[in-house]
């Protein structure tokens, strides 16, 4: 199928090969330990009293029943604060330059009122997991509700409920990203398309949820959190504790997924922390799917007013993109930010001259937004792809071929916006999609499937997202505004038998970075994969890092193992040519040995080379004992992953009901390291997507209650309801990183509801229907049908083509 | 409340412990036994990451009393094959990247496990119903479904039935 | 999420069982399968003071065929989709996903009244009869018609003990189809219809409709009915009778439809399940 199936030949020939995962064996057997498996002796329970109102003055706590009931040790409100030495509220980490962001104070408990369903009001802790949700029943609430703002268009306008009266607005913040003249580039055009696409809030819904364990140490405290941002969290614990940060530890254990909704710093870790150090007792608090729904941040939510203008022949003049972000109640660590990730790459794959975009943040009575698995690159890809898709239909031209005339050709691509592509090869992977395809096959079962009443259709999806988080120069305090550098630490420690342990800064929750970074050591070293152990997520550790998220964790955490094993392995090679009687620069790593070139006998393994290394009684002059390194890497510029997507759909225009037949996926993550990881982390992005594009809604009601509440009404798609995945992979290395590799977690998901949503408008054109926004549930998409048959069409008509609620 | 004795046997171990009736098997598991492969990933039955095998059967362990496994066997991932004799099921997930934070593991394997007893060859359609009560986030089911399949080809090959 | 504080015992008679109930006062309730009640319970939308569990009741397990079949209260779902029991096995394999299956019972299932749920339906186009036991083995029979009386409301007196399920005539002599529309495999129905058709030669003889979720308790659609008895099972037929599926049906809206779709889809449903029914046997 491509290159990564022949084992490379350098080194040991380990990076390429589809391995199994080093980290299988423990959790196939019930023996990994999440958070929830960790209950030190003497620990005490928390659970929430959480607000059943959007928006509400808390008029009264009473907690004196449940302070009385047996095994309660203590029942914190917003007013302990200080008694709990917490000294400031949680942190938003975006502070751009000439950007004013208007940020309200948000604490771990709420002080005055509740601006959203689930908001915590107070916190029991006390003995027995079950004791204690039952004690929380205890305390007695008094909230006088007040105004709500839940639709988020109506929420900008005059007159509209305040979430925070003390801003004077629901306007977070508004930023323009502009290279190019828009409005030249509209005059100029031909044809102009405008849609207004919905991007509908979802849920990251990891299976397992969060949960803490935090535990006093005489001095300092040691944390348990699922979490992907172990270093981070450890950081603002010292910050708003008062700790020294060393006496900190935060240990990430196994991660039971992620999706974005664990790169977060929540006010429950700061909240379980600050009680554990005050009552000296372990204290354990694990969310139950019913807070995860309501309070642990939400995704995507927004709404695209997207215009493209075109020449006849094809060639887009400009795109002009006005994203509405639904921000929720509170501005959480990277709230604001995310729509700008997907301004980053709104010229897609295409020379596109001229592309705005201009985002405007709303504060809606809703839990908040924050990144989820892809965090404003699905929603840049969705509204471009699928406008294309609509372009084309204007223009009468092929959906194919329009994105053939403009897709950019020669890399390093500086887009109009000034980014700089790395590496691509567009063309090639959709020629690669098309090779899956026979598209007379297509015809025929289109045709039969009309006979049978049932319409099918094709939609197609290429991609380019950013990734690789990220150049600290680019993104940080003097540029982009994140106050923090995204570099990524590496060290690698060679034990005195020649087996490895190394330590990443990233903190990998199924990723398998366990197997994938020790492939790339190993090749390195000439050491088996087997004795190369990784470990993460550990603060008390490695060396500082900063999590794993932003398909970084191979582009950016990979490379600082590269560069570490480097600096290992120039060790090694002075250590042999010093014994050897050699130069250096002639050894090199073959067949598990450090050999000297044109000698094969002549040899050390990294065995024999620790050994000397860990007796210097023969090193060469001035070297060090030992054999460990570490490395840090700031990255030159981000990685663009790409590729080529489509999807072929059944809609039963009787019920509306839309079904994946088959979903193919190409895509171009540089040189594979592990073909079969790959290949997992694309079916899990594509199906990601056909949740949100088919099935997942996170929706509330004009009162601001929370309608889908469980996994019942939250609707993931289980096995039964997606089709297998097909995939492929073309290979072009990216020059930023010496492995060439670029991110591959979140490009299935980036790519994927544009193919969905492009399908099923294919599919339905022969009914009317030229546009219709996700999700595509049943009831909607017979709505549309029922329009498309009352007034000849559905879509164009009603710019929005949707037609119930909004987001 | 009372508290109520419970006696059981779980993967091949007789326990007997007094629990207040409202424990859940799952915590019963989890808390008292020390067996945590069993997970909880819902309130609602909806997830499948708490099954594990009720005399024989699969079921949500979240959605069963421990009270009510009183006098039953009850078998646990953990009782599935160890590192060093892996259950066939065990060894396909792992051979064909059926898992990846392996939070759904412990509970896919086990319901993957009732439905090979039930029909030792099933074909895709099958082992995609029969996984219908549970849910991953991270492998979108494709290897999951390929180790099912793979496990059932290892196991007992005859022809592939629906 | 864990439910409320209660107690627990557990029966070894359905009297004994009746017994306890009746000492356990008003909040006491019974435990069969817990596939209904327990979630309810966790979510503390239900948080009953006693449970009387019937798990040592085997009396009330199994399947007889005895002219008609009589199926106890304890028999899981699992069983009746493997026992051959016609449009009632077509319905109970579609209930949630296997692990419920084989745990959530029949008896538990009707008991619990919810109009969403796969067998109320059913039993109601089966024309079943509900055996219910009182103390001293007093036994009431109700037909399904008269069981369901509203949401999660049924004719069981809180003094009674819902012991089997009857059918006069084996379910499995009629031709059928079960058509389910819900979004994902494990959901509840948004909507089912169980189509009954028994023929004479190419004409129906007799014809049963169920509709299930269409109001706050399981429906039959007698305008169906009628206008299918006597005639040709033939497409026309079926298109013109199924248009009338919906009528006097008072669906609740939810999330997923409003009540013209659930509407539409009864009339979609059903002649879909009336074409099943024409191919079968």
């Amino acid at each position: 199928m491509s290159v990564a199936d022949e084992p490379k030949t350098t080194g040991n020939g380990f990076v390429g090969r589809a391995m199994r995962r080093k980290e299988d064996p423990r959790l196939i057997t019930g023996r990994g330990r999440y958070v929830d498996d960790l209950t030190p002796q003497g620990t005490l329970w928390c659970a929430f009293v959480r607000s059943t109102e959007a928006h509400a003055r808390i008029v009264s706590i009473d907690k004196s029943e449940a302070e009385a009931l047996p095994g309660v040790h203590a029942v914190y409100t917003g007013e302990d604060m200080e008694a709990l030495g917490i000294l400031d509220a949680l942190p938003m980490a975006w502070v751009p330059p000439e950007v004013e962001v208007r940020n309200a104070k948000h604490w771990p408990l709420a002080r005055g009122e509740v601006k959203f369903v689930g908001d915590p009001i107070a916190v029991v802790i006390g003995e027995g997991r079950y004791a204690m949700q039952d004690a929380a029943e205890s305390v007695f609430v008094d909230l006088e509700p007040l105004p709500v703002a839940i639709d988020l268009e109506a929420a900008l306008r005059d007159g509209a409920p305040l979430v925070h009266e003390e801003l004077g607005t629901n306007r977070v913040h508004d930023w323009t990203l502009a290279g190019g003249d828009v409005e030249a580039a509209m005059a100029e055009a031909d044809v102009v398309v405008e849609r207004r696409i919905v991007n509908h809030r979802t849920a990251g819904a990891p299976i397992e949820t969060r949960g803490v364990v935090a535990e006093p140490r005489g001095v300092g405290m040691t944390l348990t959190s699922s979490t992907q941002v172990p270093h981070f969290v450890r950081l603002f614990l010292a910050l708003l504790l008062g700790e020294s940060e060393e006496k900190v530890r935060v240990i990430a254990p196994e991660v039971g997924g992620g999706f974005g909704t664990k790169l977060q710093v929540c006010g429950e870790e700061v909240l379980l922390a600050a009680a554990a150090r005050k009552l000296g007792r372990p204290c354990k608090w694990i969310e139950t799917r019913s807070e995860n729904m309501m309070v642990t941040h939400h995704g995507r939510d927004q709404i695209d007013y997207v215009k493209m203008g075109a020449k006849r022949d094809g060639t887009v003049t400009g795109v002009h993109v006005k994203i509405l972000a639904d921000m929720g109640a509170y501005l959480m660590l990277l709230t604001p930010t995310i729509p700008s990730l997907g301004a980053f790459v709104m010229s897609g794959c295409y020379a596109f001259d001229a592309v705005q975009t201009d985002i405007t943040g709303v504060y809606t009575n809703k839990c908040p937004t924050d990144a989820i698995r892809g965090a404003g690159r699905p929603e840049a890809t969705h509204m471009i792809e699928v406008t294309m898709d609509q372009l084309a239909h204007e223009l009468g031209m092929d959906r194919v071929e329009l994105r053939r005339k403009n897709f950019i050709t020669e890399f390093p691509a500086e887009t109009a916006l000034g980014i700089v592509y790395d590496s691509g090869d567009y063309h090639g992977s959709l020629d690669k999609l098309l090779e899956h395809f026979d598209v007379e096959a297509f015809e025929r079962e289109k045709a039969d499937a009309a006979k049978a009443g049932k319409r099918l259709g094709v939609g197609y999806s290429t991609y380019t997202e950013i990734c690789g988080l990220a150049p600290s120069r680019v993104t940080g305090p003097q540029g982009f505004g994140l106050q923090t550098g995204l570099w990524e630490s590496g060290m690698v420690r060679v034990h005195f038998t020649g087996a490895v342990t190394a330590y990443t800064g990233c903190s990998p929750h199924g990723q398998g970075q366990e197997t994938t970074f020790a492939q790339i050591i190993a090749d390195r070293l000439g050491v088996d994969p087997a004795n190369v152990e990784i470990m993460h997520g550990d603060t008390g550790t490695g060396p500082h890092g900063l999590g794993t998220y932003g398909s970084r964790t191979t582009a950016v955490g990979g490379e600082a193992i590269v560069r570490a094993t480097n600096k290992v392995a120039d060790k090694a090679k002075r250590i042999v040519a010093h014994m050897l009687e050699a130069a250096p620069e002639d050894i090199e790593v073959e067949d598990g040995k450090f050999s000297v070139k044109g000698s094969p006998g002549k040899g050390m393994t990294m065995a024999e080379i620790a050994g000397a290394a860990f007796i210097p009684d023969n090193l060469p002059e001035d070297m060090e004992p030992g054999l460990e390194e570490t490395a840090f890497y700031d990255p030159s510029n981000f990685v663009f992953p790409f590729g080529a997507h489509a999807a072929i759909v059944e809609v039963d225009p009787e019920t509306g009901r839309v079904d994946v037949r088959r979903y193919v996926a190409v895509d171009d993550c540089g040189p594979a390291i592990n073909p079969t990881i790959i290949d997992g982390q694309v079916h899990g992005g594509v199906v990601h997507s056909i949740g949100q594009a088919l099935y997942e809604q996170v929706h509330y009601d004009e009162a601001g209650q929370l309608v889908t509440g469980t996994f019942v009404d939250y609707c993931l798609p289980s096995a039964a309801d997606v089709p297998s995945i097909e995939t492929d992979r073309t290979e072009t290395p990216s020059p930023v990183n010496q492995l060439g590799v670029k991110g591959i977690g979140e490009a299935g998901t980036i790519a994927s509801t544009a193919a969905i949503t492009n399908a099923v408008i294919d599919a339905l054109r022969p009914e009317g229907i030229t546009f219709i926004n996700m999700p595509l549930t049943p009831v909607r998409v017979w709505e549309a049908l029922n329009e498309a048959r009352e007034t000849g069409s559905a879509g164009e008509a009603r710019r929005d083509g949707d037609r119930r609620e909004t987001t | 409340m009372s508290r109520v004795p419970v006696s059981l046997e779980v993967n091949g171990t007789h326990y007997e412990r007094e629990v207040e009736p409202r424990t859940l098997l799952v915590h019963f598991l989890r808390d008292d036994l020390g067996l945590t492969g069993t997970h909880v990933g819902c309130d609602t039955s909806n997830c499948g990451a708490c099954t594990c095998h009720l005399d024989g059967d699969a079921v949500k362990s979240c959605t069963v009393l421990a009270v009510q496994a009183d006098g039953s066997a009850v078998k646990t991932i953990e009782g599935m094959g160890t590192e060093a004799d892996l259950h066939p099921l065990q060894e396909a997930f792992w051979a064909h990247h059926g898992l990846q934070c392996g939070y759904c593991t412990p509970g896919m394997i086990m319901a993957s496990a009732d439905l090979l007893a039930r029909n030792p060859n099933p074909d895709e359609a099958a082992v995609r119903e029969a996984l219908g009560g549970n849910l991953c986030r991270c492998t979108g089911y494709h290897n999951i479904v390929k180790a099912v399949l793979a496990a059932a080809e290892a196991t007992q090959p005859r022809e592939v039935s629906a | 999420m864990i439910p409320a504080e209660f107690d627990y015992v557990v029966a070894d008679s359905v009297d004994d069982a009746l017994g306890k109930l009746a000492d356990g006062g008003e909040d006491a309730k019974l435990l069969a399968g817990g596939h209904s009640l327990l979630p309810l319970m966790k979510l503390r939308l239900a948080a009953p003071t006693l449970l009387v569990d019937l798990r040592r009741l085997r009396d009330l397990e199994g399947i007889r065929r005895n002219g008609g079949v009589s199926i106890g209260a304890r028999t899981t779902h699992h069983a009746v989709a493997t026992g051959d029991l016609g449009v009632l096995s077509s319905a109970a394999a579609t209930i949630a996903d296997q692990q419920v299956r084989n745990r959530g019972t029949i008896g538990g299932s009707l008991a619990h009244g919810d109009p969403a749920s796969d067998l109320p339906g059913v039993v109601l186009a089966l024309e079943g009869t509900i055996v219910a036991q009182s103390a001293g083995g007093a036994t009431r029979e109700i037909p399904a018609a008269d069981f369901f009386r509203d949401y999660l409301e049924t004719a069981l007196e809180p003094t009674e003990i819902l012991t089997e399920v009857r059918f006069d005539e084996d379910p499995s002599a009629w031709r059928h189809g079960y058509e389910k529309f819900h979004r994902r495999q494990e959901d509840w129905p948004m909507v089912a219809v169980s189509a009954l058709v028994k023929l004479d030669g190419d004409v129906v003889a007799d014809a049963r409709i169920g509709l299930t979720h269409m109001s706050g308790v399981p429906l039959r659609a007698t305008a169906v009915e009628e206008a299918l008895k006597g005639g040709r099972l033939d497409a026309g037929t079926i298109k013109a009778a199924s248009d009338q599926a919906a009528e006097g049906t008072s669906p609740p809206a939810d999330l997923n439809a409003t009540e013209d779709y659930k509407r539409h889809l009864a009339r979609v449903l059903c002649a879909r399940a009336l074409r099943q029914a024409a191919r079968a046997g």
